[in-house]
């Protein structure tokens, strides 16, 4: 089968994602506005020998996944915040036990029950851990409906790569807007490193043990700094982003996910008018572009961190720049989204 | 001369971290006899619980995944789901399985998934120390429960494998103890029972083992194992409940 153009949404485009990368397992709780998800997978995964699971709840979906990950197929789950928040106790384990899996939050406007309109309220949560102890996620956010099947499927071989979770932090509206994107053949070769460590029966070998307590005295510490050493390792191969227009620019906006899209428009706008605007987009939330928006920053006049959110993301911002250059915020939350207009009223304000 | 009773290959041969009178060490063992019987060591997987039994796969000479305080069912449904043709079975003690993850046991015995599960009963929580657990027998005294367990404060203890039993997903519950010689052997039988429906595939098996935990009853031994058959047996009546 050749490469197929396909119409989608974001939700689709995850389950074609997960499918094309060799997803064997997954489980999930329904939640607005995700649903497309499991209602897919549901239809799809068992034509492709996997296994759908409606759990009973988000706790009992993700300690499925941490289940189906020991036993070594490649799993996800998908929910949306306050869902997310459920997880939290699984993904530390998972974290903990060095598992690979794949988490997807659409996010939703919170705190709380919140409401089902897009928000980026929930960065903190997503980049600095989540749950109890010292992990990291690794963090993708797209910004399209083709970005966001390439970063899921980039997402499964992340996960193998480092036995680590991933999270695809999307929102309600990358969730829900429908857009063209290419579907690649089907025939892909899943790069499967030998999953030596999976529970697959102690046959001509010792028993393999999938754990996250460390009671001697100096485990605990020893398996974390080796988990600091893989975050590090992370931090120098997996960081991404984008540029546009930065070069000679005076002012830099800098936005991730859906939010970029439309401080992208503000950019060609404000270009329009003779303002030398251009957009710094993190695509990898951790690791955080740092160094690179460190030397994007360094000549502009001005930085303008654009959020659904109250400023969260300014905060990685600001410490990447470290006080070389002024940052400004414009942000809105609970399903408020900032405008172009909005975006470039405030560009000339400064 | 023929050998009639030796060291379970599947059993480490490693100092016991339990306390005396325990019944975790027993029923470890109990395990490793039935898995080393049906020659299934290599296709083990097990998974342990939060809880004094966390620790046992520095016991068990097989795989196994520790789980969150209560998961343990959804775990060992993501590892059955995925490597159906593995032997997968649940250790838990009664916080684990019947209060922080009822909906876990309940949803995977509904559910009819083909595992086996192994319930210890010891109407205490052990590892942190005494507290109520929902098992925990009425008027019994806990460091949660100072003036005993009250009917209409706590409420009764909950007898989850009768809840369990009325499930269509489930093939199969029994209540035995380790109390005496003549219990441990039939606690064995159940729990082969248990191993055996997994391999033909009828669903859902449970065996709840009734067990000592004299450090957190303020008992000793003896008065433990008395306790179990002369107090605790009224709470929770032994024998085949379902299948």
């Amino acid at each position: 089968m050749n490469e197929k153009k396909k119409l989608s949404s974001g939700n689709e485009a995850i389950v074609h994602a997960a499918i094309y990368a060799g997803c064997k397992f997954y489980a999930g709780y329904p939640i607005t506005p995700q649903n497309e998800i499991p209602a897919l997978m549901s239809r799809h995964l068992g034509s492709i020998g996997g296994v759908f699971i409606q759990a009973e709840s988000e706790l009992a979906a993700i300690n499925m996944v941490f289940g189906a990950s020991a036993a070594g197929a490649r799993a996800m789950t998908t929910s949306s915040s306050p869902g997310i928040s459920l997880k939290q106790e699984g993904i530390s384990y998972i974290a903990g036990a060095e598992l690979p899996a794949v988490i997807v939050n659409m996010v939703r406007g919170g705190p709380g029950l919140g409401n089902i309109a897009p928000s980026q309220s929930d960065y903190f949560q997503a980049t600095k851990g989540g749950g109890h102890g010292d992990y990291r996620l690794i963090v993708l956010s797209p910004a399209s409906v083709q970005e966001t099947f390439d970063l899921t499927v980039k997402a499964f071989d992340l996960a193998d790569k480092y036995r680590n979770p991933v999270m695809i932090l999307g929102d309600g509206l990358l969730a829900q807007m429908i857009e063209q994107f290419i579907l690649p053949k089907q025939n892909r070769k899943i790069t499967n490193q030998k999953k030596t460590w999976a529970l697959t029966g102690a046959k001509n070998r010792s028993p393999n043990i999938i754990r996250t307590l460390f009671l001697k005295e100096g485990a605990l510490e020893e398996h974390n700094l080796m988990l600091q050493n893989k975050y590090r390792l992370i931090e120098k191969n997996e960081i991404s982003f984008e540029q546009y227009l930065t070069k000679d620019a005076d002012i830099l906006l800098v936005a991730y996910g859906t939010m970029a899209r439309i401080v992208k428009g503000a950019v060609d706008s404000l270009r329009s008018q003779g303002i030398k605007a251009g957009l710094f987009r993190p695509i990898s939330l951790w690791p955080f572009p740092s160094q690179a928006l460190k030397a994007a920053a360094n000549d502009k006049q001005k930085l303008l961190v654009v959020e659904m959110s109250y400023g969260q993301m300014l905060e990685d911002v600001k410490l990447s720049v470290a006080g070389n250059v002024s940052v400004e915020f414009l942000g809105r939350a609970g399903g408020g989204v900032p405008r172009e207009e909005a975006i470039i009223e405030k560009v000339k304000t400064l | 001369m023929k050998k009639i009773f030796s060291f379970p290959k599947s059993l480490k041969k490693v100092p016991n971290h339990y306390c005396p009178g325990c019944g975790h060490g027993i029923v470890h063992r109990l395990i490793t006899e039935v898995i080393d019987e049906l020659n299934i060591r290599e296709k083990i997987i097990a998974v342990a619980p939060v809880g004094c039994a966390v620790i046992a796969y520095d016991y068990w000479d097989f795989d196994c995944s520790e789980a969150a305080h209560g998961r343990a069912l959804a775990v060992a449904t993501g590892i059955k789901r995925v490597q159906p043709e593995k032997i997968v079975f649940t250790y838990q003690g009664d916080g684990d399985l019947a209060a922080i993850g009822i909906a876990e046991t309940l949803y995977a015995a509904n559910r009819g998934e083909n595992l086996t599960t192994i319930f210890i009963n010891n109407a205490v929580y052990g590892m942190t120390g005494g507290q109520m657990a929902p098992t925990t027998v009425l008027k019994q005294k806990t460091t949660t429960t100072p003036l005993g367990r009250g009917s209409n404060n706590e409420g009764p203890p909950l007898k989850v494998s009768e809840i369990l039993a009325g499930l269509d997903g489930v093939c199969f519950v029994e209540r035995n103890a380790v109390c005496s010689p003549a219990q441990v052997l039939k606690t064995k039988k159940a729990i082969k029972k248990a191993f055996e429906n997994q391999l033909e595939g009828k669903g859902f098996s449970l065996v709840e083992v009734l067990s000592m935990c004299p450090t957190c009853w303020g008992k000793s031994s003896e008065e433990a194992v008395k306790w179990v058959e002369e107090e605790m047996v009224k709470s929770f009546p032994l024998g085949r409940i379902k299948g």
